[in-house]
């Protein structure tokens, strides 16, 4: 960390974003706008059913539609390993033998053009036998419950995460996480007050406004798909296996994406419409609806007991809780889901006896996996909700009681885990401040402050190549997906900084497996600090090769090669990239290539690779008569180390808050008798324009506390984590009742109050 | 059948069938890819173009209702020497999308709230713009957009 924060030319400034002429003309290519030559077009058939045997299905008359080049089953995948999952492999690409939820692919027609592969649908017979099926996790732990998955499954082959797996080892448990230190049974004893509930977070859906889509070709050459993964590497591995063929056969390309938060993470649609191609011999594209995308990935939804303990001095001693999540027919990422949500329940506090238990089971519901967030929100909601419940029961202000017990800089405040990173005390005084802590009240308004910590980074693993050419100009190969987050600025923001070299010069190609260096994943808000650490390690390692080829045209020993801001000096000699390179080959062409290679060592040894952390406040009011919640101010903090792009920073945090109120307020997928209820955006309500806060206030903490570039740590999550936890403890402060369920949506909140007055 | 109309100031003549919406015209026939379809039910906006002064959603619009009409789309505000319309400019410089998937028909219909109103509030743009969903922004910097981008045509017609 040699730059001072005022040496900075390029970074931490909010320089325009790179994609900004391409998105606001409409030129941005979208997998969603590809077409290849010769391409056919793919329609799924999906399951009405929720749990039901599939006893036969006659496709003859749907292959005998003019137009329609093939109709691909579950029975057609002889050839192919068809169970993928980078988790543990218990998926389908197509349901084989038996249907596990509404809404699952049976088959796919592949036609001349998207409506006649629709009206193809129609002409396939499917003969199902219904099963007793289960749609919580207590019907499935239920002694008479019937079993998901009957065959016992192998991990994928990039788990990403420590626990064993529990899947189809004879229940319907996926996956188990515990964590324990201290005496819980102790500290409780000696409490002075202890509050204890039991919270609901609800299913949600991310609405990536992009639904899912993937173009295949499959032929001698291998496997290429063009696909809106958030994760190229990953699906790449699970083609890998479906298809059986080396990894260096398999081409994942990722161009602009409409919309992630997390679920586009790993492998969706890219196996069926893989197997599509291979069936049918040519191009096949596969664009799902959004009410097709709802049936694809949602959230976790959690049932958590838990209860937390403070002694006589009002510092928390301990917490312990016992959480259900609902992962639906398959695992996808939720083993994942299940180990971190177990490890955010701490918060950012430091708690000397805690005891976590978590399970997720299968049901008969749409598959649950990554979201925004990953788990935090799901357990920060109780969490952060019984902090204001303690403070309230022992007469402390919520804010100050955060103050006291929030984990300090430095603190191991997570067993063998990475020391605390954050300035939550800064964090927490900002948001205060920004909405006015100690301003008087209006009546049925109320104000909450609430925070979260989370394990984020996922793992590093991250490599990367810059190209700079003989003109000076540079190319940065980067495996990171541009999702919307900025990735496509910021990572040139990084390397013109470090090569010295003007920001308009430095372009970024991404998220293309056959070219970019291997990335693990973009997610978990790890971009900036593992492919930016990257970033400046590739262009060490090119500054170094350019002061070798200087030393080399210059006739003089490398160590008397001096690297300055652009280029390098020897004595009076002066030379910019360009002119060392050329110089060098002797010909105005040529280029150097600076790589990097980022492993679980040195400054990333220990997990997680940052702490993500943000406080969010807001003020809300209530409307008795109907219970609708009214968020008037909202303020978010993003403690991120340091701000490559603040605006960038601040437009995740907002992004992040916005949709966490939406959880608090309204979203919610609502089943009943195993079908989605509100499965099309008719039905399902998300944060509009009439939502937005009157006052909003973004702030960032940058203390340059990270392990990443200049100090910095990811961010864009963590604001969403806490904001279902504002509007409970909110709406406790205005109107004095306590929902312990997300949304609190006005019937709730309507219903709460009716029973207040009764009581 | 054949349909006729004005689509960013030039005739057009295409053949489609009677069911094809304008967005699947747009589209798939002409190649005009910077309208995009989301929730196909009018609910998220990101099909708005305009036909005459109205922002309409060209996911469910069917393509034979604009015959001999003007249909205007996001890449009709580029001007030819590369100058980009107020409104582009604004989203850029205020950060006003991410992802950028909403952010052609968030255009469009910014577009029509300035056609009929060159002074909005931020009630107003409100009120106007909440057929329009967008996921990544949180809205806040859309409005401040829309706020700069009046400002900015109020500039260009003084000059």
């Amino acid at each position: 960390m040699s730059l001072e924060k005022s040496d900075f030319t390029v970074v931490n400034h909010s320089i325009p974003r790179r994609d900004g002429r391409a998105k606001v003309t409409g030129r941005a290519q979208y997998v969603s706008d590809l077409k290849l030559i010769g391409m056919a077009y793919a329609k799924v058939l999906r399951s009405p059913y929720a749990h039901a045997k599939i006893l036969s299905v006659d496709k003859t008359k749907a292959e005998a539609y003019p137009g329609v080049h093939c109709v691909v089953t579950g029975d057609d995948l002889e050839g192919l390993n068809p169970y993928y999952g980078h988790a543990v492999k218990d998926h389908p690409l197509l349901a084989i033998e038996k249907v596990r939820y509404a809404g699952e692919p049976v088959a796919a027609v592949v036609a001349v053009d998207e409506r006649t592969a629709f009206e193809a649908l129609e002409l396939i017979a499917v003969e199902y036998q219904e099963l007793k099926a289960v749609f919580t996790p207590q019907q499935a732990l239920a002694e008479d419950a019937p079993l998901l998955h009957q065959r016992q499954f192998e991990a994928g082959a990039l788990r990403g995460f420590e626990g064993e797996v529990s899947a189809g080892r004879g229940s319907n448990i996926c996956q188990r996480h515990t964590i324990k230190w201290g005496d819980v049974e102790a500290a409780f004893r000696s409490a002075a007050a202890i509050v204890e509930g039991e919270y609901y977070f609800p299913m949600t859906y991310a609405y990536a406004m992009e639904a899912y889509v993937a173009i295949a070709d499959v032929n001698d050459q291998g496997v290429t798909i063009y696909s809106s993964a958030q994760h190229p590497f990953m699906v790449r591995h699970d083609l890998k296996s479906v298809f059986n063929v080396p990894v260096s056969q398999v081409r994942l390309v990722v161009p602009f994406v409409g919309g992630g938060y997390g679920s586009k993470s790993y492998t969706k649609i890219e196996p069926l419409v893989a197997a599509c191609s291979w069936k049918a011999k040519r191009p096949v594209k596969l664009q799902l609806t959004i009410e097709e995308a709802m049936l694809t990935t949602r959230s976790d939804d959690a049932y958590t007991w838990m209860r937390t303990a403070v002694d006589k001095d009002g510092k928390i001693i301990a917490r312990q809780a016992r959480i259900t999540m609902n992962t639906g027919a398959y695992a996808e990422n939720s083993p994942l889901v299940v180990e971190k949500s177990t490890n955010r329940c701490v918060g950012p506090y430091a708690i000397a006896n805690v005891h976590i238990e978590n399970m997720s089971l299968y049901t008969n519901t749409v598959p649950a996996s990554s979201y925004r967030g990953f788990g935090c929100a799901q357990v920060t909601l109780p969490g952060e909700s019984q902090i204001d419940e303690l403070a309230k029961k022992i007469g402390k202000d919520p804010y100050e009681f955060r103050l006291a017990n929030a984990a300090k800089p430095g603190e191991e405040f997570f067993p063998g885990m990475r020391p605390f990173d954050g300035t939550l005390k800064e964090d927490l005084e900002t948001a205060a401040k920004a909405i006015g802590w100690s301003a008087p009240l209006e009546k049925n308004h109320g104000r909450t402050v609430a925070c979260s910590g989370s394990d984020a980074g996922a793992y590093p693993l991250t490599s990367t190549a810059i190209r700079v050419h003989a003109d000076g100009s540079v190319t940065i190969l980067t495996g990171s997906t541009e999702l919307g987050q900025g990735s496509h600025t910021i990572l040139p923001q990084i390397a013109a900084e470090e090569l010295g070299i003007p920001y308009e010069k430095v372009r970024v190609v991404s998220s293309d497996t056959a070219i970019t260096p291997y990335d693990r994943s973009t997610g978990a808000s790890r971009t900036t600090t593992l492919m930016g650490s990257a970033i400046i390690d590739a262009c060490t390692d090119a500054k170094q090769q350019l002061a070798r080829m200087a030393a080399d045209v210059l006739k003089v020993r490398v160590e008397q090669i001096e690297v300055i801001r652009g280029g390098v000096r020897c004595g009076e000699a002066q030379l910019n990239w360009s002119e060392v390179i050329c110089k060098y080959y002797a010909l105005p062409d040529g280029e150097v290539i600076g790589r990097a290679y980022i492993r679980k060592d040195g400054r990333f040894a220990k997990l997680p690779v940052f702490w993500e952390t943000a406080a969010t406040g807001c003020e809300l009011s209530v409307d008795e008569e109907t219970g609708r919640i009214t968020v008037e101010k909202l303020a978010t903090v993003g403690d991120v180390g340091l701000a490559i792009n603040p605006a960038l920073a601040e437009g995740q945090d907002i992004g992040a808050a916005t949709m966490g109120m939406g959880i608090g307020l309204f979203e919610e997928l609502v089943y009943q008798d195993g079908q989605l209820l509100n499965g099309s955006m008719l039905d399902y309500r998300v944060p509009r324009f009439s939502d937005l806060p009157q006052k909003v206030s973004l702030h960032l903490v940058q203390n340059r506390d990270g392990v990443g570039p200049y100090g910095a740590k990811g961010g864009g999550e963590a604001s969403l984590n806490s904001m279902a936890a504002n509007i409970a403890n909110g709406v406790d402060g205005a109107v004095g009742v306590r929902i312990r369920q997300a949304p609190l949506t006005p019937e709730r909140v309507w219903r709460a109050l009716k029973d207040r007055n009764k009581g | 059948m054949n349909l006729q109309f004005t689509l960013n100031g030039q005739a057009r003549s295409v053949d489609c069938e009677p069911a094809d919406t304008l967005a699947e015209v747009l589209r798939n026939q002409l190649n005009l890819n910077g309208t995009k379809v989301s929730c196909e039910v009018q609910v998220c906006g990101a099909c708005t173009v305009l036909v005459g002064d109205l922002p309409v959603s060209a996911c469910t619009y069917l393509a034979y209702e604009v015959r001999g009409k003007q249909v205007v789309t996001i890449e009709g505000l580029e001007k030819a020497d590369g100058t980009l319309h107020p409104i582009q400019q604004a989203f850029i410089d205020e950060f006003a999308f991410q992802c950028g998937y909403c952010t052609p028909g968030m255009i469009m219909a910014a577009k029509a709230l300035l056609n009929e109103n060159r002074r909005p509030t931020r009630e107003q743009i409100i009120h106007h713009m909440d057929g329009n969903i967008c996921r990544c922004t949180g809205y806040l910097p859309i409005v401040n957009a829309i706020q700069r981008a009046a400002a900015l045509l109020a500039q260009e017609r003084e000059k």
